[in-house]
């Protein structure tokens, strides 16, 4: 019978509506357009157009529209919005073919749910923020731990599927809660045991104990006394750069010797590693350089009375140039402080000039090894290679991604390259990311794409989904070789 | 397969949950600490609300007179008490109370963890609200919901017994056997403001009228609940007499529903003109709204809530 025929189930959520040709479901969401289930709610477009100031078709419900003025603008469908079809036998959401320079180009538009997934924080401060290894804490739940640092920055590993999934029900609902305000741009408060509260916000400086955070130091203590010993050599008789990583002295220090700086006998605690290098002067904290000095003399021991004199000029400084100190030896060796000579003055503030704003980064790290892939072709695992052969670009709500080497397709992505709120969740709970795999229609066909499900942009009516510019530091999709411009901060 | 139920914030902060028809946005007031339990509640609850109720679709879209056992499910058991009063002396379903009584569900389970100032969940138009003694609601009230412009504010205290607003009519999401744009009803419950605006809409009508054009609901839905009767889909330009006509007996079937203390208060629009019955604390233009000055400012009317 034809009224058989014309209807389709829809199997989009448990409802099961039966729809009819040219009719939505009952969630006004899906819809069934010549016998194929379609969804029509609101799903995010990056033009080309409004970054290149073109003409701009303003995203609203029209009743006649010109189907060339928006036919002619490159398009790129972003996942955000997408839907999924998980677990992902069914062709992805969106399957759109795109001409780009006379070659046919496909892009599998879905919207991962990835229960594996997690952010990795880098938080630009010298400051100690907790020991390696420390449970970080939101809303007072275990969200993930502090790892290794890099240079100039503290590390956080957060989310993950232990404390997504396998840890207490309010464990995986805050981490979800708090992996999301982080990839959706927004601040979020985290406690590390034995640690400092640290308020993380991507692309913001970071927040340490209630202190927003300034600047990046600008290399190690011994780093320091590399850069500067030259302008230092002559305004004063010793340096000593504080650091709780490595304190520079500069006397001792090759750069120092090389300079002709005569000795002065200082002696600092702490473990010599070489020449006017020095291993943990003092315990981590948030006072000079990192560590827990608030009176930095506390980790000079003395001076040697055969090396050193009375009116000795002693300058103290930490590796970001917020702390800085200026002392004169009396007849006892002592060193009494005194007003910083000027010239100093503008030495601090070059060390200063020379600390990178600090800045709390936020990367998105997920897999979509899993069935995701199937909605993209039959056979999964080709997939992975034409990635990894780089056949297949992957981009996350039209931004760049990192394709960490070996199994599955396990991608890195700047969360403040994404347009706003793009990332989603479900209460699982998982996060869902948006992503794209772009290919030309061959490699797509080679790989056992679903070819019969592709359908060309230009059939995305004109006021369907959102229409937002891509932003500008990144390539454009679809264009693999066009270099980004990063943002200048 | 299916979609998981999906919840987002919206950036103004709002909660927004999301599964098949079903789209929740709801706000709490109060502490930090109540507004963040209230809102774990709502999500944990409505995680599995739509599954609950697809368990028993085929009863829940059964005539209520003629359910061949009690639903187990409180969602589908909350219709049903909803349309009880009704299913006696006229056709209705289960299904004509489904949106408040979800929205009702999820209001439970926020302030059942936590105690709030106020809150609302709106579930497409019918709201679910639960209010402090001394906090108030102010319900906006749109006539064309593609030109959002305020033409009346109800205020809803805590003093008032009224903690459901639904929403009925030929234009909205769902089939109406009658003729009004719009029917918004006040009532103690979102779903028993639910039900009634879906009879009090199926009221506003003028059977066999050759202007108001009607197909059977399955042609248009082949699930639907009201089978083979026949919907409106179309309305042409009524006379006066006959938006009269089909007004007062929607004013009769509304009159009824407050005398019976079913009901607080009604909203019917037809055509631009409105009727408001029982006490329905609306305050300033909206008298412009319902009694158009000249025939000329005569327009359809949509009636939407807009919570402020």
């Amino acid at each position: 019978m034809s009224e058989i025929r014309d209807k389709i189930r829809c199997d989009a959520c448990p409802v099961l509506c039966y729809i009819k040709d040219g009719m939505t479901g009952a969630c006004d969401r899906y819809a069934n357009r010549g016998g194929e289930l379609v969804r029509v709610d609101p799903h995010l477009l990056l033009d080309r157009t409004l970054a290149q100031g073109g003409p701009v078709v303003p995203f609203r419900k029209r009743d006649e529209w010109d189907g060339d003025l928006v036919a002619d603008q490159p398009r790129f469908v972003t996942a955000i919005g997408a839907g999924t079809t998980y677990p992902d036998y069914k062709p992805a959401p969106f399957i759109i073919a795109t001409k780009l320079n006379g070659i046919d180009m496909v892009t599998v538009v879905t919207e991962g749910i990835f229960s594996y997934c997690g952010v990795k924080v880098k938080i630009d401060t010298d400051r100690h923020v907790g020991p390696e290894c420390a449970i970080v804490r939101a809303q007072g739940e275990p969200v993930g731990h502090v790892t290794t640092g890099e240079y100039g920055s503290q590390m956080l590993s957060l989310g993950g599927v232990n404390h997504l999934t396998h840890g207490g029900k309010k464990e995986g609902r805050v981490t979800c809660e708090t992996l999301l305000d982080l990839c959706n741009g927004k601040p979020v408060e985290l406690s590390i045991d034995n640690g400092v509260t640290v308020v993380v916000h991507a692309g913001e400086p970071p927040i340490v104990n209630g202190e927003v955070e300034q600047r990046m130091r600008v290399g190690c203590g011994s780093a320091t006394i590399g850069m500067f010993a030259q302008q230092w050599f002559g305004k004063v008789d010793d340096v000593v750069v504080v650091d709780d990583h490595i304190t520079g002295v500069l006397s001792e220090h090759q750069a120092g010797k090389v300079l002709g700086v005569t000795e002065t006998g200082i002696r600092i605690r702490g473990r010599k590693s070489t020449p006017g290098r020095y291993f943990h002067v003092a315990e981590p904290g948030i006072g000079w350089g990192g560590t827990n000095l608030a009176d930095p003399l506390t980790i000079v021991e003395g001076f040697d009375p055969a090396k050193a004199w009375p009116g000795l000029r002693l300058f103290m400084v930490s590796t970001t140039g917020e702390h800085s100190a200026y002392y004169v030896l009396d007849e006892a060796l002592r060193p009494v402080e005194a007003e910083l000579p000027p010239e100093l003055v503008a030495s601090v503030a070059r060390v200063r000039e020379n600390c990178e704003p600090a800045l709390s980064t936020v990367l998105f790290m997920g897999g979509a090894g899993g069935s995701l892939r199937a909605g993209v072709t039959e056979n999964p695992v080709r997939l992975t290679r034409s990635v990894k052969d780089m056949l297949t670009r992957v981009t996350s709500g039209g931004a760049p991604v990192y394709i960490w080497p070996g199994g599955g397709i396990t991608f890195m992505v700047d969360v403040t390259r994404l347009p706003e709120n793009a990332f989603g969740y479900v209460p699982t709970p998982a996060l869902v990311a948006p992503i794209e795999f772009t290919m030309t229609l061959e490699d797509y066909a080679a790989l056992g794409g679903h070819v019969d499900h592709i359908r060309p942009v230009e059939s995305l009516r004109p006021d369907y989904g959102q229409t937002v510019g891509p932003s500008e530091e990144n390539p454009w999709p679809l264009e693999p070789s066009s270099p980004g411009r990063r943002r200048q901060r | 397969m299916s979609e998981r139920p999906s919840v987002c914030r919206l950036p103004d902060g709002r909660l927004h949950l999301s599964h098949g028809p079903i789209d929740l946005v709801i706000e709490a007031f109060g502490r930090k600490d109540a507004v963040r339990a209230a809102y774990a509640g709502a999500i944990d609850r409505f995680e599995t609300i739509l599954d609950e109720l697809c368990e028993e679709l085929p009863l829940i879209r059964t005539p209520a007179d003629r359910l061949a056992r009690v639903p187990e499910g409180v969602v589908a058991r909350r219709m049903v008490a909803a349309v009880a009063p009704y299913c006696r002396n006229m056709f209705i379903t289960p299904m004509a109370a489904v949106a408040g009584a979800v929205a009702d569900e999820i209001l439970e389970a926020m302030t059942a963890v936590a105690t709030l100032d106020r809150a609302y969940v709106n579930n497409g138009g019918d709201i679910a609200l639960a209010l402090g003694p001394h906090a108030e609601f102010s319900v906006g009230i749109v006539d064309r919901p593609d030109r959002p412009s305020l033409v009346g504010t109800a205020q809803v205290t805590g003093g008032s017994p009224v903690r459901g607003v639904a929403t009925s009519g030929w234009r909205g999401r769902s089939f109406s056997l009658g003729i009004a744009d719009a029917v918004t009803v006040l009532a103690n419950s979102s779903a028993a403001a639910d039900a009634a605006a879906t009879v009090v809409a199926n009221a506003v009508d003028l059977p066999g009228h050759p202007l108001v054009e009607r197909v059977p609901a399955v042609e248009l839905q082949p699930d639907s609940d009201l089978g083979d009767r026949l919907v409106t889909v179309a309305v042409g330009t009524l006379s006066s007499d006959d938006i009269e006509l089909a007004l007062a007996t929607g004013r009769k079937a509304a009159d009824l529903l407050v005398r019976e203390c079913r009901i607080e208060a009604a909203a019917l629009f037809l055509a631009g003109f409105g009727r408001v019955v029982g006490e329905l604390p609306i305050a300033g233009a909206m008298s412009v709204a319902f009694i158009p000055q000249s025939e000329s400012e005569r327009r359809p009317v949509y009636a939407r809530h807009y919570l402020t």
